[in-house]
Formats: C-alpha cells, structure tokens, sequence
C-alpha cells in the first residue's frame, strides 16, 4: 500500500476540524503525487478506501480513522421513524429487531449484498459512499473518467456486461454497487450531514448523482463533509415490500438488476394506494421513475398494471452492446419484485 | 525479490518523494490471549501485522480483496477480513487467529469437525473457513442448511470441498447427526436471492 498518515478523532468537532487541516498538512507533505482524489478520507469500515489504496485507486495522504465517534447507535426518531448511526455496521443495521419488524426491505437488501466478515466491518455511512466495481476505474493502467476526468471512458466500448442501460452520460457508463442504497431510495430515507457550517438533511433521491460531465463526483456531500446518520421515515412498507436482486452467482456477487419494491395496498378495494419502486445495477444511482410509480396508484396490484409500469420505467433505457440483456431483465425483475412485494408472484 | 526492488528504484516519480522515517503509531492487541504492546506504521493490514510481524502464518492471504475469505479471523468474537483493516484501527480488541482455538492439545470442535468431515483438499482457505464457521456460530443467525450456506459464501474453496464443509459446519451447529436435506441444497432463503 502506498503510505499515509494517520489520525483518530473521537467526535464529530475534532473529525471536521481534521478536515480543516488537511491543506496545511498536504503543504508540508509536498504535493500530490497521484491522481486527483481528495488528500484526506475519512476511515470507518475500510471496506472499499483499502481495498481502492491497493488498488492504486485512491492515494490518500492522511486517514482519520472516525470509528471512535458515537455514531453507532439505532434509535427511534421523535418523528416515528428510525435514525441509523452512521457507524452501525451493516450487519448490526441488517439484523436490528426494529429493522427487521419495520423495514424488512433493508433488512433483505443489506443482507443480499457483501458477506458475513464484510457487513461485519462496513458501516451505513460508507456503503452510502462506496464506489462503483466498473472494471476500468478499478485499473489504474487504463484512462477512466471518474478517476481522471477528462482521460476517457474505456468501458462504453469495451467489456461493458456490468454497466448501466439508464441515466448514463457520454463520459461515463459506471453503476452504483450499494444494494443497500437501493432499499433507502426506496423508503426516501434521509442522510444526516455535519460540516463547517453546521448540519444538513440530505433527501436520498439528492445524495447520488448521475454522472453527466462530472463523473468524478459520486455524490452531493462535499469534501469536508460527514455523515452522521440515516433518517428513515415513520412508513416502512413492511406489509409489501420485496428486494429481488439478479446476479451471476447466487450468493456474494453484485447485482447484474436489482429491484426494491414497496407498495401501500388498500385491503378493501385492493387498489394500490403508494407505490415505490427503485432499482440498482442499471444506473450511476439507486434509479426511481416517479411518473412510472404514479401511473400504478389506483389500479389494482395485477401483472398487467406491473407489466405496463416497468415498460414506463425502461422506456430510455439503452445499452452498450454487452449490457443490453440487462434491458429486459429489469423489466422482468420490477414485475417480479412488485408480484412478490403484494404476494401474488406464480412460483 | 531482487527484481521487484529494481522496478521500485526505476519508477522516478517514487524516486522524488524524500524518504521520511515512517511514523510508527503503538497499539495494543490481545492476541490468542496474549498480550502485545506493538508499533505498527498505519498501512499495515491486521493480516500482514498477523503474518509478517508476528509469525501468525496460520491466517492465510489469498486475494488480499476481501473477495476469497482466507484471512478471516475473529475480533473481538465477530469475523472480518483481516485485510482489509488495519491494524491501528483495531487498537485494544481482542484477536483470534486459527492458532488460538485449540485449548493446548484439544482441538477447537470445529476444527475436530473438518478432520472428520474432511472438509478440505489443499487446505489453504481451511483457516478462513474454520474462524469464519465459528464466527457464525456465535452470530446465531444460520436456521437451516440453506442459511448455512448462504452465511458462508464469504469464504471461497478452489478445490471445491464444499459439501463436506456445510456437513462439518453443520454437524457443530446442528448436532453430530447433521444430514443436509437434498432439498434444503437447493432452497433459497435470503430475500432477493435468483430463483433457482
């Protein structure tokens, strides 16, 4: 690995005041001598930063390890939802009672992501943050827009089987690999942020970016930024809800398509009263289509009404050549997830 | 190793960082029960600390990724990839490698079980598996052969012994008369699972 310093903060002050200081710290170490990622991260997990440093991915020149900070904890909010601290491991988020009675779509969407060791390790706030497996960002050999922008983007005419088929841009064609991320868009959670100028709330539909230009920046939290923890919203879902995630091998893989699917059922009339429907593995961010969830409200939850939505949904989709099975197969998984999501699936 | 230092004096771009003295940070780690007052320059990995410092080869390195599951080891009772933390984020846990199972010449009974399972060809990934079973087995989450399974994915075997790992994993989990079900070796159990 190539080294850096090192640092622990014990609370939120002391981690953003470490940020300040990074500038300084960079003068006296001399200039950047690889890539363009920022000189200071922070580290909770490490997950996916070590894994990225030995890679030649990420170069930082100073870790502050935050895992000191008291923002492990899982609490009712005064709202009626539920607070995620950003330093809950996933596997603690995963198998929270509360999670698993009131939000089974996370609970289910966390546990078909990584394996045991890894949720063991990796917390909320950095499975928000982690980055795309694109093959050719992971090279540090070839060009690759998100880790030098402007060098070029070899995936839209090479191996591109994993790539995205919605909102991608000339310059980059990468996924979001969170299936995490993908039952919080879902359930419009809300990432709690502290910075210099004090706290923000961040909805989830604003927190990942497309790519467009910018492919470099993943998400809206700015550098000297910290996630502190997750908002979910009082509704769960937790009568119909299903997260369906396809994937070359059928455990410990990341999803070709995934689908979290939430529905709020009229039991009189039987007639879909909300409806919620985000995927991942098609896009640069947990992708949701509101118009398309719309067009499901007031109908009856039958395959012909999910038929039509998941057809709304992929409407622009467009692949890449190796990519382009993917097309049909988030169509075929939004009617699945939905199917099971209010029971009805044919087995 | 001769070779590799050659590459690394040629890449100027190296070159041309001054050589400071690497900046040492001291840890504390208990260690199969033994106490270590250690100082560790910040990118050591928990699994180099374990291998290369401290002559613990028992804990393997195969992909270094955390993609194959052979350095799991137990901190503080949970199991994690030990490559992929480092050892000064680990400062005061509690570490168990596969060398600190045993109690003296009795083996830990998982181990007992993949002996008698033979649960293993080349043995490589056999200290992963083993910490990671006994990870599992105090998570408490694995209800059926197809749970177990699942909870074990994150520990890959090349030579394919996975058969007699589920049996030697379940005969401790279950009960020695452990049989898993034909079908249960089937049977999905994590939502989101593919269908079958």
């Amino acid at each position: 690995m190539n080294r850096f310093e090192y640092a622990r903060s014990g609370s939120v002050h002391d981690a953003l005041r470490a940020i300040r200081q990074v500038p300084a710290m960079v003068d006296a170490l001399g200039p950047e001598p690889l890539g363009t990622d920022p000189p200071m991260k922070f580290i909770a997990g490490g997950t996916n930063l070590l894994d990225l440093v030995k890679e030649n991915v990420m170069h930082p020149r100073l870790l502050v390890d935050i895992n000191g900070l008291p923002l492990d904890r899982i609490q009712p909010t005064a709202e009626g939802g539920l607070l995620l601290g950003a330093l809950a491991r996933n596997a603690d988020t995963a198998y929270h009672p509360l999670v698993q009675e009131r939000y089974p779509l996370l609970s289910a969407a966390i546990l078909a992501g990584a394996s045991p060791q890894l949720r063991n390790m990796a917390t909320n706030g950095g499975n928000l943050l982690q980055r795309t497996r694109c093959y050719y960002f992971y090279d540090a050999g070839v060009p690759c827009n998100k880790r030098q922008p402007g060098s070029g983007c070899p995936a839209r005419g090479g191996l591109n089987r994993i790539h995205a088929v919605l909102g991608a841009s000339p310059q980059c064609i990468a996924t979001h690999p969170s299936d995490m991320c993908v039952a919080l868009a879902a359930l419009e959670a809300v990432v709690l942020v502290s910075g210099p100028q004090g706290d923000r709330r961040i909805a989830f539909a604003d927190f990942h970016r497309l790519p467009g230009d910018r492919p470099d920046i993943d998400t809206t939290l700015a550098a000297d930024e910290l996630i502190t923890g997750i908002a979910l919203p009082p509704e769960g879902f937790g009568r119909h809800s299903a997260y369906l995630k396809l994937r070359d091998r059928q455990s410990y893989a990341f999803a070709l398509v995934s689908v979290a699917a939430a529905l709020e059922i009229d039991e009189a009339s039987g007639e879909i009263r909300e409806a919620r429907v985000a995927l991942g593995g098609v896009a640069h961010k947990p992708w949701r289509d509101r118009e398309a969830e719309r067009s499901l409200i007031g109908r009856r939850a039958v395959p012909a009404a999910f038929e039509a939505m998941a057809a709304m949904v992929l409407a622009d989709a467009q692949g890449c050549g190796h990519n382009d099975f993917k097309i049909p197969m988030a169509h075929r998984a939004v009617v699945r997830a939905l199917e099971r999501a209010c029971g009805v699936e044919v087995a | 190793m001769a070779v590799l230092f050659d590459t690394v004096r040629d890449d100027a771009a190296l070159q041309a960082q001054p050589e400071a003295p690497p900046a040492k940070h001291p840890i504390q780690l208990t260690i199969n029960g033994r106490e270590h007052a250690l100082r560790v320059e910040p990118w050591v990995t928990l699994l180099d600390l374990l291998r290369e410092r401290l002559d613990l080869t028992g804990t393997k390195k195969g992909c270094d990724h955390g993609q194959c599951g052979a350095c799991t080891v137990l901190v503080d009772g949970r199991r994690i990839n030990s490559c992929l933390t480092l050892a000064v984020m680990r400062d005061g846990a509690s570490i168990t490698t596969i060398e600190g199972l045993a109690a003296g010449d009795e083996l830990h009974p998982m181990q007992q079980a993949f002996i008698e399972c033979d649960a293993f060809q080349c043995g490589y990934c056999t200290p992963g598996q083993i910490c990671s079973a006994v990870g599992l087995v105090n998570e408490g989450k694995a209800r059926t052969t197809a749970d177990l399974r699942e909870l074990m994915s994150g520990n890959l075997c090349r030579c394919g012994a996975y058969p007699q790992i589920v049996q030697a994993v379940g005969s401790v989990l279950f009960g020695p008369g452990f049989r898993p079900a034909a079908e249960e070796a089937t049977q999905r159990n994590v939502p989101g699972t593919a269908p079958t």
